[in-house]
């Protein structure tokens, strides 16, 4: 593995302190993951060098925000290699990006008998916006089931699109098994009905490389804190056709033309859905993410976070008494797993009295809760700041926690 | 033992434990020697709702005191739970009502009722100190 991780951690000063007087492992990046000094950097150029509010000034630091913040976009719009930058809408995360769509397109498309389908691996953020609307609008929402091993089952995508399904929102990895969707194939049934898909990069991004026009999706979503950026910073990318028909989500500056009392018009891509002053530190500062990612390389990344959830997985395996969610051969390093009869909550505590962080609870995905009926689980999930020693640590933790039940 | 006596023997238990797995070892033995509750009484309406585990609460009035009975699907919940039910259950709605589970902050785990929605247990002591409200204005009525 030519992939230098000692260099790597140290680009990411957090990653050094102890908790509970044990070295931290943190190992709960599918929720959020840490940030490198250059973004960290960033950050503090724009309150320390730079501030200004973008868009609505011509002195000279307004001038040098938006051009920062512009170029943002346009990292954004090669990294998932979008047509045009009139197609990246800059958002407060995947949540917002999703109830954005749900709102707006359905608000011109849904009508009442309609049907919006999803799967039932998604995050509620991939399924509530899409409730909300159907009951909105009388619509109906569908979902396409996953199998014990947790892979979809595609075959069923074709039966379930119906002359009424007005759109499909599938997650691309599913933030509880790990399994990684085969969404072009998805997108080409879907749109061989003439139904226009939403991805939730938000679990892919920092991961997988993204090609929005090798997928043909019409809309992809995720956050900025997930692929080592800010909080508060998200993307939504939609195909101009669709983003152009949509009404605005949010009204107020920015996203205007002309206001008057009697009618207002509205700007034009992207600013339509971009209402208010933007998390424009925010944005910037995702663009030094992506450049600091493309950097170390995405190819390299994968190939070692593999390495990592090979090797955990088995080691996991072989303590025994080892249940593991999600099984599909093609997964990213997330790794939900129930330890003989030992609560979440419980193990989860232990790990954090030992210094490790892992995710416990019904991580925002019920339906998968109910899928193997269970009320809760526990999540490890990789960066590649982590490490082979990390994990040793961890089993060294499990094996030590089970004496304890 | 006063409530106050019972906080008070619970911390002493708890101070020969230096080691926090310790602590967390003698917290899931206190779990697992719980009474199990009635399987009638884990419903829904006695359900207090985490996120991270549940909580069932059952209480009833026995002359002027009140019976609570309690369970978790976590164990360090449960044993949490054992210590709270030492404390509460069989006590006048008055005595409840006077009083903190201070002992909590004392072993050292007070992030276990913090109020953030992770566990069911701050919503229990909660949940008892309205049950000793609800009798004691029952109470106050009859007279």
């Amino acid at each position: 593995m030519s992939f230098n991780y000692q260099d790597i951690r140290k680009d990411f000063p957090i990653l050094d302190q102890k908790v509970n007087k044990h070295q931290w492992v943190y190992f709960d990046n599918a929720a959020t993951a840490q940030r490198p000094v250059q973004v960290i950097e960033k950050i503090r150029e724009f309150s320390v060098k730079t501030n200004s509010n973008i868009h609505r000034g011509t002195h000279f630091h307004a001038i040098k925000t938006t051009e920062a913040y512009e170029n943002a976009r346009d990292i954004v719009r090669d990294f998932i290699h979008a047509g045009e930058r009139k197609e990246i809408i800059f958002t407060h995360g995947t949540t917002e990006s999703i109830n954005l769509v749900a709102r707006s397109f359905c608000e011109k498309y849904l009508s009442e008998g309609d049907e919006i389908l999803v799967t039932e691996m998604e995050h509620h953020a991939n399924i509530v916006p899409w409730q909300m609307a159907c009951e909105r609008h009388g619509a109906t929402l569908k979902y396409v089931p996953f199998d014990d091993k947790g892979e979809l089952q595609s075959d069923l995508l074709s039966l379930l699109i119906t002359d009424r399904t007005k759109l499909f929102a599938v997650t691309h990895v599913a933030n509880t098994l790990g399994t990684i969707n085969p969404i072009r194939e998805l997108i080409r049934v879907a749109h061989s009905r003439n139904v226009p898909v939403l991805v939730d990069g938000a679990q892919s991004v920092p991961h997988i490389t993204i090609d929005v026009q090798d997928l043909d999706c019409d809309f992809f979503v995720f956050s900025g804190h997930k692929i080592y950026g800010p909080t508060g910073i998200g993307i939504l990318y939609g195909k101009r056709k669709w983003l152009d028909a949509m009404p605005p989500f949010l009204g107020g500056g920015e996203m205007i033309d002309r206001v008057t009392f009697e009618k207002t018009t509205y700007n034009e891509l992207p600013h339509k859905f971009e209402a208010g002053t933007p998390h424009y530190v925010g944005a910037i500062a995702l663009g030094t993410a992506i450049q600091y990612v493309l950097q170390v390389g995405l190819d390299p990344i994968a190939s070692y976070e593999h390495h990592l959830l090979n090797y955990a997985t088995e080691k996991m395996k072989a303590l025994g008494d080892m249940q593991i969610f999600g099984e599909s051969p093609q997964k990213t390093g997330v790794i939900c797993f129930q330890l003989g009869q030992i609560h979440p909550f419980d193990l989860g505590t232990l790990l954090d009295q030992l210094g490790i962080a892992v995710r416990t609870g019904r991580l925002c995905a019920d339906p998968v809760m109910d899928h193997f009926g269970i009320s809760a689980m526990t999540r490890a999930s990789f960066a590649f700041y982590n490490t082979i020693e990390e994990i040793d640590s961890f089993i060294a933790a499990l094996t030590r926690i089970r004496t304890m039940f | 033992m006063t409530i106050e006596e019972v906080q008070q023997s619970i911390i002493a238990d708890f101070s020969i434990y230096e080691d926090w797995m310790d602590k967390y070892t003698y917290l899931i033995e206190l779990g697992n020697e719980l009474e199990p509750i009635d399987p009638s009484y884990k419903v829904d309406q006695n359900l207090i709702r985490g996120c991270q585990s549940r909580v069932w609460l059952q209480q009833r009035l026995e002359g002027d005191h009140i019976i609570f009975e309690a369970e978790s699907d976590a164990l360090i919940v449960k044993g949490l739970v054992a210590l709270l039910l030492k404390v509460f259950s069989n006590r006048t709605p008055q005595e409840i009502l006077d009083s903190e589970p201070y002992f909590i902050d004392e072993i050292g785990l007070k992030q276990h009722l913090s109020p953030t929605r992770s566990n069911g247990l701050m919503a229990m002591v909660k949940q008892i100190k309205l049950y000793a409200l609800a009798y004691k204005q029952i109470s106050l009525q009859k007279k």
